[in-house]
């Protein structure tokens, strides 16, 4: 460790100014400012991580940086010239890569066309087959990737196809890797390789930046910690001397008791869901138990894609179940429509509100009713009762401040906790007994992150039973009397309200893959 | 937006954007075809030829009607041309038929027809319906297919010879009746226009249909059951053109597999034009109404001005493409004007 240090500092000096730099970067979306101001520096021959809730801009900082973003202000500087990276092919020719979550790979294509796409080799015009065919094994041997050139990238496996997309970022001369997330869909021997290899390549200047919530992978491979909160820099410390505690600190920020609301819930009455040894067709739930009672916040912790959503989902009638049993207000519902469930008092309010929750281009009268268009006030017998509809909605979005409160308005152009009021307000369009809500802040800013929890706690204090998912570790401790932790789409410990700690739940959230 | 700042020029100019916005492309393309044509043909801006606009348009705007419930989920229907056609036959075969065997029976023989022809037409939106609902099939695809199938059966059934035998009355009164002076087939258009606006606008399954469009995902998340009303939808841009078929087949006397033809682009350019996005979830009925009869006033005023019938396709297409890119133009500005 030692000889590294020395060495990582001995480049340190050769290069007077950092290998990527960001002095001020601001990004600004309608309605929401998603960087504020951040400045960044990455060192030739480090890994530095980037670290913070979701939502916080990590992403947001690292597509500007591979350049598929373009900040609103700021500037960039690569070996302390500023530079503009317009595009992903601009930001390749200074051998800056990025590898991001969501796969750049084309399915029906092969391996090999997909290495190198868009960078050909061509011999008289034609494709020089047998070059990207060489090259292209010669770079998956030289990452040590068992795959072979030819094979179509829809037939692998997602961790083969993850190691495809680290592959394409190999094919130019690297100074700069950006890794976001890229052991999520890995084993533990690929985890290991990658490491490896990420250890040769620091070992020649090439500067990382790595995105990871893996405490484990932090001190594993970390030199340098940047930590991201709502959008600005909060802090960078040496990652050997950050502990959890700290980190955690850091990426939450102590206003957090502020923003939530006391949970002052009586005691929680009958079992309204229950759940029993649930596996969904797809399989990434299995073998799932879990119940909620009136007037209790159950929260549903994990990572994305954990199964904790998936769950909720087969449960609503949303995703096929292939066995177990759901239970709802004692009477049997597995199979059930999303139809039926509504009509019997069970409602799911989705995480991704543009593509699953809302219909952008319609006002938000028409959003609100949407679900309750079949009993009053909306409707009267056969016909709609416009009278009725404008004036429950009008009175629902003066509850929840939306703002502007103009309810013919389209959603499209509201901001984007505005629309999410839109969304949670159709809770309030029939009598519930059941409702779930799939990361209902994501993207929305802290003043009506607050008033969305005490809408929550406002529901579950008149004795709704409330199902809380959420990937933000905050929201699980200050806003649940009870939680789930999924991992692997398996329920991994369910803690009651005197073991709801930082410590217990990031036990179960990060370290046991670790091992 | 820097033309703020500009005085009364600018003012202008942002009131015509405003407007633009607000109500679409329509309302300038009226305007400036009626300026054209009256400065073109004396005969044009009288109510004789407007009456004469509105009998000619309403077989197109029957269509437009059901044309306009696919594209606001989504989808598109193809096939309007083929149903127009198939209902025309099948309806000319069985009301001749009948017809020869009971020559007293002038009503029965005119319902059962009709009945028929509605049926046939019905048939090609259920399997049209039942392939985008169930299997999954693009609108796109499902409706291309079906209009050959139907074409083709329409060809089979008559061997490509125009179907006659049918009473005179029916011609009579659906083709060339008329009630105070308005003809016939506008009251039937009028009437399946209050239907759909109250079924749209009133219900809340009316609801639903932009719902399907506006977001597939969301309105199933919302209880409502998606795959049904896919399914409605064609069967009702089915039943329209089937209407239609047999209005025009009063008209024309005679049950031709042959007709039809433009409909598909047509009534696509009248909900387009009248701003119905291809995306789906968004458009009026009355704005679809008046697309129809602003097409029916360009081919009049054509026709008066004496363009060439071949020149009239290359207009109407034409007009298709400019309301596309109009809408996409609106688009922009609707993001710019959002404040």
């Amino acid at each position: 460790m030692s000889d590294s240090l020395i060495k990582q500092h001995a480049e340190m000096r050769a290069t007077t100014s950092p290998l990527l730099q960001t002095q001020g970067v601001t990004k600004d979306y309608p309605g929401v400012r998603a960087l504020d101001g951040v400045d960044f520096d990455l060192r030739a021959g480090e890994v530095h991580v980037l670290f913070g809730e979701n939502g916080a801009g990590k992403s947001t900082l690292i597509s500007i940086l591979a350049g598929a973003n373009q900040p609103s202000a700021g500037q960039i500087l690569f070996k302390g010239e500023p530079v503009s990276l317009a595009s992903v092919h601009d930001a390749r020719t200074y051998g800056i890569s990025a590898v991001f979550q969501e796969f750049s790979l084309i399915p029906q294509m092969t391996v090999e066309e997909n290495l190198f796409l868009g960078a050909e080799h061509s011999r008289a015009g034609l494709l020089d087959r047998a070059r990207i065919r060489r090259e292209a094994q010669e770079i998956l041997d030289e990452l040590g990737f068992a795959l072979r050139p030819e094979q179509r990238v829809d037939h692998l496996t997602r961790a083969e196809q993850q190691m495809v997309e680290i592959a394409k970022a190999f094919r130019s001369e690297l100074q700069v890797l950006i890794l976001d997330e890229p052991t999520a869909s890995l084993t533990n021997h690929e985890t290991d390789h990658l490491f490896q290899l990420i250890g040769e390549l620091t070992k020649r200047g090439v500067g990382i930046i790595y995105i990871t919530h893996r405490m484990a992978e932090i001190h594993r491979i970390g030199d340098r910690i940047t930590v991201l909160r709502d959008g600005r820099y909060i802090d960078t410390v040496d990652a050997r001397e950050a502990t959890e505690d700290d980190l955690v600190k850091l990426m939450t920020g102590r206003v957090v008791g502020a923003v939530f609301p006391v949970l002052d819930l009586s005691e929680p009455g009958d079992v309204v869901l229950d759940v029993q040894n649930v596996t969904t067709r797809d399989a990434l739930v299995a073998d799932a138990s879990m119940n909620v009672r009136a007037g209790e916040i159950v929260g549903m912790a994990g990572l994305v894609g954990s199964g904790k959503s998936e769950l909720m989902q087969a449960c609503f009638g949303a995703g096929p179940i292939g066995a177990g049993t759901v239970t709802l207000n004692g009477r049997d519902i597995t199979g059930h429509t999303p139809r039926r469930n509504i009509r019997d008092g069970f409602l799911y309010l989705p995480a991704d509100r543009r593509s699953e929750g809302l219909m952008m281009m319609r006002s938000v009268r028409e959003n609100v009713a949407l679900a309750s268009l079949d009993i009053a006030p909306f409707s009267r017998g056969v016909f709609l009762d416009r009278a009725g509809e404008r004036k429950a909605v009008g009175d629902l979005a003066a509850r929840l401040n939306l703002s502007p409160p103009l309810i013919e308005r389209a959603v499209d152009h509201f901001s984007g906790g505005n629309q999410q009021k839109a969304m949670l307000a159709r809770s309030l369009t029939r009598r519930y007994d059941l409702i779930v809500f799939d990361e209902p802040t994501v993207g929305v800013d802290v003043g009506t992150r607050a008033s969305i929890y005490e809408f929550i706690v406002g529901l579950a204090r008149g004795g709704v039973a409330i199902v809380l998912i959420s990937s933000d570790l905050p929201e699980i401790l200050h806003l649940t009397t009870r939680a789930y932790v999924f991992y692997r789409g398996r329920v991994q410990a369910e803690l009651k309200a005197d073991q709801l700690t930082e410590e217990n739940v990031l036990a179960h959230f990060f370290e046991r893959e670790a091992a | 937006m820097a033309d703020n700042s500009a005085p009364a020029a600018g003012g202008l100019a942002i009131f015509t954007k405003r407007l633009f916005v607000k109500l679409g492309i329509l309302p300038f393309l009226l305007v400036i075809a009626i300026i054209v044509f009256t400065l073109m043909s004396d005969n044009f801006l009288t109510p004789r030829n407007l009456m004469n606009v509105l009998r000619q348009s309403v077989y197109l705007m029957i269509v437009a009607l059901g044309q306009m419930m696919a594209l606001l989920t989504g989808g598109f229907d193809l096939s309007v041309g083929t149903i127009l056609a198939l209902s025309s036959v099948v309806g000319a075969m069985v009301m001749a038929a009948v017809f020869a065997a009971a020559p007293d029976m002038v009503w029965l023989a005119i319902m059962l027809g009709s009945l028929a022809g509605i049926a046939a037409g019905i048939l090609i939106g259920v399997v049209n319906g039942a392939g985008v609902a169930f299997f999954n099939v693009s609108p796109f695809m499902m409706s291309l297919g079906m209009a050959s199938v139907g074409f083709g059966i329409a060809l089979y059934l008559t061997g490509g010879v125009p179907v006659y035998g049918m009473p005179q009355a029916f011609g009579d009164i659906f083709g060339f009746g008329s009630l105070f002076g308005i003809p016939a087939p506008v009251f039937v258009a009028a009437m399946l226009v209050a239907a759909l606006f109250v079924f749209l606008y009133r219900t809340p399954q009316g609801r639903y249909f932009y719902a399907v469009g506006g977001n597939l995902k969301a309105a199933s998340l919302s209880g409502i059951n998606t795959r049904a009303t896919l399914f409605f939808t064609y069967v009702l841009s089915a039943f329209f053109a089937a209407v239609a078929g047999m209005l025009l087949t009063a008209r024309l006397d005679t049950g031709e597999a042959n007709i039809g033809a433009s409909m598909p682009l047509e009534s696509i350019a009248a909900c387009v034009i009248a701003g119905v996005s291809l995306r789906g979830g968004v458009g009026r009925l009355e704005n679809v109404v008046l697309g129809a009869l602003f097409i029916g006033l360009i081919q009049n005023g054509m026709n008066l001005a004496r363009i060439e019938s071949y020149l009239q396709t290359v207009v109407l297409g034409a007009l298709l493409i400019l309301a596309v890119i109009a809408d996409q133009i609106r688009l922009r500005y609707v993001a710019s004007l959002k404040d």
